[in-house]
């Protein structure tokens, strides 16, 4: 019997890991502006992405255009990514609105630093929690993801192709200065032990295709352009063969798609850990590099007799709320530590509803939120 | 026997659109897309290797009518979604087709690096002079002195030189040309689309609807007469001296370079690459 070969173990930050991740996914387009904390995740796709098969890496004139490129190498067949921070995330948003409405799957890294504006560059923060969900202008619903170490970056990587592919729907990937810039060890998994999904082309004659069809799976499939399949694609709100409509049955069957596609599939988008949950009576709710800090703190809250759990979200939208709920039932309290002034803890209260006590934690001053000042707070009953 | 101009058309419109179309009668735009169809069918390019990707606007919704593979962008970004959809495939045949607004002002940065990098595009320039859709507002290519809705009392900017704009941006092809034109419009368009690299067409289009209507050509016929006694090739043009040029502007070829585009380069590069490392 052949032994189980050993795990390629590299010494990464997590910008590297994203990387790393992407091409396990098989992203093989990069389009991109530089902007700190991401800019390693496009200097390192500058070095990777011509080596392989069909990589393709251009540097753009801007954000704007950066987003641009990637959806259309998007609907150019291409599993496509672009990374930035803050200032660039919000130059992006009109251009991701247009990728949710014309179902382009794409991955977009954000790695937050401090804000608003220019803010505190490289510092690390939180603070792009909301835009990534409303940033854009319109109702859409969109897949916000997080991690919390170097590991995470990696394998969160491949989630958010996997899910970007499976849903045609543009996927966030919110990383913090701490978490991207971290170097440890990380695993590289073989290529068994990783799923790696891609969008399904249509096999129907091209006269019967429809662009923006409701199925099974809530989407249509997605031919790339160029291959027989010939349909129009617009930001205009349209009719399932893409043409803009305004008819109100067109227009509320179109926007009840869009949602319905990410809703009837909450069990599969909404990611979390819980680390000793079960008998919790204080549960700390957190991401990013703050779940780090917090499940030092809950160890330490452990020894000293405190019943403590983390519930570490891995999905920031849609909220998993159903996660949360099932902690409500059984916490008394519940600690949001962030590293902004309340933008995730909101989505706490609102699942609550006024059944346990929610404590935030905030800091927006481009400091870490270290174990000991989570555990004041779990300590103070 | 021969093939009348409309059995060309009708090949490539979208019989399942529902038509008719945005534009007012008189409009140019039209006529822009029917010499794009010719173009298209003289150089005997199959529909799907075809990709007219369009910004926002009058122009924008050309995109809709005809059958190729369409993208209707973002305002100004027609130029960004190109530089992807080539880079990701070079085999396809990219047209963008921009209004005013959307190549020289929301999108200019994208018209000069899109020319700088030259990246293998067709870009027309649908010039109207104005904001069509948005209701007849200023433009940059809106002519000083000229009256808009955000110009009651007179353009006072200079208007924009888009042919100069992009020889300067360094376009391998640049030229221009007008929907009175039109045989030679279609022996520019058959041009820009056949080259290599970024090709930029400017087309001087009427709208009388926002533009004539309050700058003294009442009617579609008084633009085209406009169109007629102002453009004139670049060589009679040249002979005029300057300070006598008045309204005239020069049509035809500004300039030919033979560079290849950028996703050429780009995949040569690959190539090369990948071709040293097997040698090791």
């Amino acid at each position: 019997m052949a032994r189980p070969k050993k795990h390629k173990e590299i010494f990464a930050q997590g910008n590297e890991a994203v990387v790393e991740g992407a091409l396990m996914a098989g992203c093989s387009f990069y389009g991109g502006y530089p902007i700190t904390p991401s800019s390693e995740i496009m200097e390192i796709m500058a070095n990777r992405l011509p080596l392989t098969k069909d990589g393709v890496f251009i540097q753009l004139e801007d954000e704007i255009a950066s987003m641009g490129a990637v959806v259309g190498a998007s609907l150019a067949g291409r599993k496509a990514m672009t990374a930035t921070s803050g200032p660039g995330f919000s130059l992006k948003q009109e251009n991701l609105g247009y990728a949710c409405m014309a179902e382009a799957p794409l991955v977009l890294v954000n790695v937050m630093r401090g804000g608003p504006s220019t803010g505190l560059p490289t510092s690390p923060a939180q603070g792009d929690v909301q835009q990534a969900r409303w940033g854009t202008h319109g109702d859409h619903p969109i897949i916000v993801l997080s991690a919390s170490d170097v590991q995470e970056c990696l394998e969160m990587t491949i989630t958010a192709f996997n899910l970007a592919e499976k849903y045609r729907t543009p996927v966030i990937l919110l990383l913090d200065e701490i978490t991207a810039h971290t170097r440890e060890k990380i695993k590289i998994p073989h290529p068994h032990e990783y799923e790696v999904v891609s969008r399904i082309v249509p096999t129907m004659p091209p006269e019967w295709y429809k662009p923006f069809e409701e199925t099974v799976r809530g989407v249509a499939p997605m031919p790339p352009i160029g291959s027989g399949y010939r349909f129009h694609v617009t930001g205009l709100t349209h009719d399932v063969n893409g043409f803009p409509t305004s008819r109100p049955d067109e227009v509320v069957d179109h926007m009840e798609r869009l949602h319905r596609k990410i809703d009837q599939f909450f069990y599969d988008i909404q990611i979390v850990e819980e680390r000793q949950t079960e008998d919790a009576e204080v549960v700390v709710v957190a991401y990013g590099s703050v779940a780090r800090s917090a499940e030092f703190a809950i160890q330490q809250a452990r020894e000293a007799g405190v019943k403590a759990g983390l519930l570490k979200l891995k999905t920031l939208f849609p909220y998993p709320r159903r996660a949360t709920e099932k902690i409500l039932g059984q916490a008394k309290r519940l600690i949001v530590p962030e590293m902004n002034m309340g933008q995730m803890s909101r989505e706490v209260k609102r699942v609550n509803c006024g059944r346990a006590s929610v404590r935030t934690i905030n800091r927006f001053d481009g400091q870490i939120i270290t174990p000991s000042e989570i555990l004041k707070v779990i300590m103070q009953g | 026997m021969t093939v009348t101009g409309n059995e060309i058309i009708h090949q490539y419109l979208r019989h399942n659109k529902k038509f008719p179309h945005v534009l007012c009668a008189g409009c140019g735009h039209g006529i822009v897309l029917g010499t794009l169809i010719r173009s298209v069918h003289q150089l005997q390019i199959p529909k799907d290797d075809v990709v007219i990707v369009a910004g926002i606007g009058c122009s924008g919704r050309l995109a809709v009518y005809v059958d190729f593979n369409t993208v209707h962008t973002t305002h100004g970004r027609a130029l960004t979604f190109a530089t992807g959809i080539k880079m990701a495939n070079p085999k396809l045949n990219v047209i963008c087709i921009m209004g005013d607004g959307d190549a020289l002002s929301i999108g200019g940065n994208h018209m000069i690096h899109a020319a700088r990098r030259n990246i293998g595009v067709t870009a027309l320039v649908l010039n109207n002079n104005i904001y069509g859709m948005t209701g007849g507002q200023s433009s940059p290519a809106t002519p000083a002195g000229s009256v808009s809705m955000t110009a009651p009392f007179g353009q006072l900017e200079k208007s924009f030189d888009t042919v100069e704009l992009a020889k300067g941006a360094g376009a391998n092809f640049v030229a221009r040309g007008t929907v009175f034109h039109v045989r030679k419009l279609e022996k520019l368009m058959v041009t820009a689309i056949e080259r290599p690299g970024f090709n930029m067409l400017e087309i001087i289009t009427p709208c009388h609807t926002q533009f004539g209507r309050k700058n003294k050509y009442k009617t579609p016929v008084d633009m085209y007469k406009w169109l007629k006694s102002n453009a004139m090739d670049i060589e009679r043009y040249n002979e005029i001296e300057e300070g006598k040029r008045g309204d005239k502007f020069p049509i035809g070829t500004f300039i030919e370079r033979d560079q290849p585009g950028l996703e050429e380069r780009y995949y040569k590069l690959k190539a090369d690459l990948r071709k040293a490392r097997k040698e090791g």
